[in-house]
């Protein structure tokens, strides 16, 4: 039998120890700044791997402040500045010796509206892949796209198709076409702002049913208007208010019997 | 109830569950108290009045679960807006079985009395009546005020119906075992006995229901039972 090193047995020990779920980001005291004015305040906030993390919010609460933080994303804001923590894995994002882009290709993100590239479907995912090196060959491309739009619930819309420009898609085609794009280069998280506000309920069904699905591999961080929706494809809810984290628990607690008055008044849709 | 919906038809819809709530109960405590008094009085036109008003009750509590339905496909409710929701339809069932039982106790009224009641039997349904409509009125009142605490009072008093149904069960035995005569109204009046007990446990079943409206929460551990009818024997006398 082999021996295990201290360090081995040590760490078996701790994982069966703790029933502790696995945190796949952590932010710590997390403030943004835009310019002179504070959007977030000390936010504390984990995502937990493997789950639908769920940022809900009225307007201008630094729900999607939060999560652009998360592939800094608000790098790309004039005059924006992140404060405190953030890591992904263990590694701070914020570290001035890390590549951002190599970041992003690890935190994928899905936008409010559908924004496929005025090209073909088969190059609107292929993209990706292509510039971060993941294809060798054209055999190995051709089966990441084929992969990558049966994860995302369309190849079975779109095999016929390829070629075709994703412009001439469906709203809902494209958005899953979109989420395709994101899942083709191998993301470990997918954050998600707002992906249903611009579809009709059954195309936000066929999203949802795929945010359900994606889960199983991928950690996924959904900003969203709709309480339904964030009580429907989240295990875990994140409530934010004025700047500031007002109540973080699962899901189905968050919508039964949350413990914060201003989170009882928003999702009952009370004046707060 | 905390600050206003943004939609106030929503809060208008509210009240008027709430209201229609509170009527049922009213008229449940209604017809529980006619229901004993015809009994001991003999009254068979009230206790006819009772049955009757039966049909009202029904009528009232599928009127409630249907505008509960509705309100959920409308508006979608979560967190307290849903437990008061499916609070309202859990205490309309509730009170809909309380009105059952006070039609049972009216319907016994005439099988009674051609026999009569014996006096002291008599005192001991209006006593043990008297505690389960104390208690149904406190839990209507504490619907109205929504206080989780009394909620949880009133839940830990059904203890106190239960001990005198007992020995109310003890007595009737014993005027059964003194005259055969006495059997068949003392067995109708056992179960008018059972069902003012069983009033209580509707009455302790609201105020569950409230606790939980209020708190989102169970009420924790067992709730205290002291009806030991189960196990009373009583051997003749030699």
């Amino acid at each position: 039998m082999n021996m295990l090193t201290d360090v081995e047995v040590e760490k078996t020990v701790a994982k069966n120890m703790s029933n502790q779920p696995e945190m796949k980001m952590i932010g710590k005291d997390v403030s943004v700044f835009y310019g002179e004015k504070r959007a977030l305040f000390d936010v504390n906030l984990n995502v937990r791997k493997n789950t639908v993390t769920a940022l809900i919010g009225p307007s201008g609460c630094g729900k999607s402040t939060f999560l652009r933080s998360l592939n800094r994303m608000n790098d790309t804001i004039e005059g924006c500045r992140v404060t405190g923590k953030i890591t992904l894995d263990g590694s701070d994002i914020y570290d001035p010796a890390l590549d951002v882009v190599e970041l992003r290709a690890r935190v994928g993100m899905v936008f409010q509206k559908p924004n496929p590239f005025p090209k073909s479907i088969y190059e609107n995912v292929s993209y990706g892949p292509r510039i971060h090196g993941l294809a060798k060959s054209k055999a190995v491309l051709d089966e990441i796209v084929n992969s990558s739009l049966q994860r995302a619930g369309l190849w079975n819309e779109v095999k016929d198709r390829l070629h075709e420009p994703g412009t001439g898609l469906s709203g809902g085609q494209q958005q899953r076409l979109c989420i395709a794009r994101a899942v083709a280069v191998s993301p470990e998280v997918i954050l998600m702002d707002e992906p249903c506000s611009a579809l009709d309920p059954i195309a936000t069904a066929k999203v949802e049913e795929l945010i359900h699905e994606l889960r199983e591999n991928f950690t996924i961080v959904i900003v969203t208007h709709s309480m339904q929706q964030a009580a429907r494809v989240s295990q875990r809810t994140a409530m934010f208010h004025l700047g500031y984290l007002v109540e973080e628990n699962d899901t189905d607690k968050i919508f039964t019997n949350p413990d914060d008055q201003r989170t009882q008044d928003y999702i009952m849709g009370r004046f707060g | 109830m905390a600050t206003a919906h943004i939609y106030s038809a929503f809060d208008e819809e509210l009240a008027t569950l709430s209201r229609r709530i509170a009527e049922m109960g009213g008229m449940a405590e209604q017809m529980v108290s006619d229901s004993i008094r015809a009994l001991v009085t003999s009254d068979s036109a009230l206790a006819q009045r009772v049955i009757s008003e039966d049909v009202v009750m029904d009528q009232t509590e599928r009127d409630i679960g249907d505008t509960a339905i509705l309100m959920i496909a409308k508006r979608q409710p979560v967190a307290a807006d849903l437990r008061e929701i499916v609070g309202s339809i859990r205490i309309a069932a509730d009170l809909e079985r309380v009105g059952d039982l006070g039609k049972s106790n009216a319907k016994r009224v005439i099988a009674v009395q051609s026999a009569g009641i014996p006096r002291p039997l008599a005192r001991g349904i209006e006593h043990l009546s008297e505690l389960a409509l104390q208690q149904l009125k406190d839990v209507l009142d504490v619907y109205s005020s929504r206080s989780a605490e009394k909620a949880e009072a009133i839940r830990l008093r059904d203890e106190e119906i239960d001990a005198m149904y007992t020995s109310l069960f003890r007595e009737m035995l014993t005027y059964m075992m003194e005259d055969p005569r006495n059997i068949t109204p003392c067995t109708h009046l056992l179960f008018c006995a059972k069902n003012i007990e069983r009033i209580g446990d509707h009455a302790t079943n609201i105020a569950e229901t409230i606790y939980y409206m209020k708190t989102g929460e169970q009420p924790v551990g067992e709730r205290p039972k002291d009806d030991n009818t189960a196990s009373v024997v009583q051997q003749p006398a030699e």
